[in-house]
């Protein structure tokens, strides 16, 4: 039970050229902001795939005359050719994309990278913290009510964002909305229930090193979709890079972001400094 | 501008890649069979192959500064026999001149990767990355004209392709060094590569960022110290010069051919739009 999803995490390549798109819309759901842009000419990216987005006309001499390089972003939604986006500010890059208001030249690269991808003969987990929701929304309505989904916020105006995936349960830290704790909690309780599980997981470095630990200890797959600074998106830079269990490392641009939690070196999280 | 000649290679136009900034075989995995067709460069030249495999530096690798950003890579690479076998032929159906790029820390490692490259007649012409340690004498031999002009005294005679010797700006006078390179043997040489920078920790900041502490900035940021030290190349010596650093349009490549550049290259804009190069040449013609 994995819906459509494709078996390598994608359907096809990317155009090589960057794209202008025109933002269509900018919308606040909770603590996080959400654009859309229509790419007509763009093919259709599958949950867990990525563009580099930076804006056309505005990019570079804000801040420390940053930002420069454009911004790894997960799309969150794609629907007839419309790109969605979830954003949060949390330094000068996804700070101008935040602000990205309607009509303003977009330029994006891809899709990029592998997404999730299909497995048969399992039940799908979808566990969720933060902005690692976004790429989600799309992975659940591919997956619909067959899966089962564990999101977790720090409180209740960043949880808002959970009635995206309906039948969802939500965790916060504060306790405001759904369990006071955390999601891999809230997955462990499903995993204890779910022999063939297979995890799909986003969300800050910690938690993913908790759904691994996890799933590693009840034998049950995990497919981590990873986040790096990236200068490029296109296997180019070398930049983001995480070390693998069998040696050397994996570009997340161009073998993930998504990996499966038992491939990575038990030292992974490195990478994030 | 149409046909460039350098080192007696013919190219279509000025606009190569500098080394490290582009992967082919990654980019046809993300791009498809597209990336070749619309191939932006007039030569490729390949990341630095070293005689074994490496593995690279350990993360994280790269920090974005003002108008730029530091990398510290580390030169990650499937050694000189997996580059030869996998990657030359991939790269051979490009159509286009190959340069292939290779660094070594003795005169007798950078013999030995002279002697596997020179005999593939894939490869149009040889750039030898100095910026690293002699491990005998623990100098940076692309930093020192005693040093370079020993290197390519010993190694030169066993190349017969043409050779670009690739500069390093971390030094006080590159044109004593471009000198010392011509003076030993080379037909060509390419500047700047990336300056040596400091990356602190967005939350610690005495800490460093870089899991190798320090690292090369590239980007826009440099292009006013790479276009001097071009000028100052192109002016001490009768080498062709391949002009690097901070090019991202077409008014930056016209500035570096104006400061005695045969070549520019593209390196660090390619990351934000792959096929910068190609509208910088077009633009240039």
């Amino acid at each position: 039970m994995s819906g459509g999803l494709p078996a390598e995490g994608r359907y096809g390549p990317a155009p090589p050229q960057r794209r202008r798109l025109t933002v269509a819309e900018r919308r606040e759901v909770g603590s996080y902001v959400v654009i859309a842009a229509d790419d007509p000419d763009g093919p259709c990216p599958a949950p867990g795939q990525f563009y580099m987005l930076a804006l056309a006309d505005r990019w570079g001499g804000g801040v420390d005359e940053r930002p420069y390089l454009p911004r790894a972003i997960s799309v969150m939604n794609a629907n007839e050719g419309r790109l969605e986006f979830m954003l949060e500010d949390v330094g000068p890059g996804s700070g101008e994309l935040c602000s990205a208001a309607p009509g303003e030249g977009l330029l994006v690269l891809g899709p990029l990278g592998r997404g999730f991808r299909a497995r048969e003969d399992c039940e799908p987990v979808v566990c969720a913290g933060g902005i690692g929701v976004a790429p989600m929304v799309m992975l659940a309505r591919m997956l619909g009510e067959g899966a089962h989904y564990a999101l977790g916020f720090r409180d209740g105006a960043h949880a808002e964002v959970s009635r995206l995936i309906p039948g969802a349960q939500v965790a916060t830290d504060d306790g405001s909305m759904g369990h006071r704790g955390n999601a891999v909690e809230l997955l462990a309780g499903m995993v204890e229930e779910l022999p063939d599980a297979e995890v799909y997981a986003c969300g800050p470095p910690a938690m993913l090193g908790a759904v691994r630990e996890l799933c590693l200890e009840r034998g049950v797959g995990s497919q981590l979709a990873l986040e790096s600074g990236m200068a490029c998106g296109f296997g180019a830079c070398y930049g983001c890079v995480v070390p693998m269990a069998a040696g050397g490392y994996s570009r997340l641009c161009v073998d993930g972001p998504v990996l499966d939690g038992g491939l990575l070196d038990d030292e992974w999280q490195v990478a994030y400094g | 501008m149409s046909q460039v000649e350098f080192c007696g290679i013919s190219l279509r136009h000025p606009v190569v890649n500098g080394s490290g900034t582009f992967d082919l075989m990654a980019a046809v995995q993300a791009f498809g069979e597209a990336i070749r067709e619309r191939f932006p460069f007039a030569a490729f030249v390949s990341k630095t192959i070293t005689l074994e495999p490496r593995a690279g530096n350990p993360p994280p690798r790269l920090y974005e500064t003002p108008a730029g950003m530091i990398n510290s890579i580390g030169l990650p690479g499937p050694g000189v026999a997996g580059y030869l076998e996998h990657d030359l032929p991939e790269l051979a159906r490009l159509g286009v001149p190959l340069f292939t790029n290779v660094m070594g820390s003795s005169a007798d490692e950078v013999g030995e990767l002279f002697d596997r490259v020179d005999t593939e007649a894939q490869i149009a012409a040889i750039e030898l990355n100095v910026s690293c340690p002699n491990v005998k004498t623990g100098l940076d031999i692309g930093s020192d004209p005693g040093e370079l002009e020993g290197l390519l005294g010993a190694v030169r005679p066993r190349l017969s392709k043409p050779l670009i010797v690739k500069l390093t700006p971390n030094v006080t006078d590159v044109a004593e060094i471009a000198r010392a390179a011509e003076s030993a043997g080379a037909d060509a040489v390419s500047l700047v590569n990336t300056l040596r920078a400091w990356a602190p920790h967005p939350e610690r900041p005495a800490e460093p960022w870089l899991g190798a502490v320090r690292g090369g900035l590239s980007g826009p940021a440099i292009r006013p110290v790479a276009l001097s030290q071009v000028e100052a190349v192109a002016s001490a010596t009768g080498l062709p010069v391949v002009g690097m650093g901070g090019i991202s349009r077409s008014e930056h490549a016209r500035q570096f051919l104006d400061a005695g550049a045969t070549l520019v290259a593209v390196g660090t804009e390619s990351f934000r739009d792959p096929l910068a190069a190609a509208s910088i040449a077009a633009a240039l013609s």
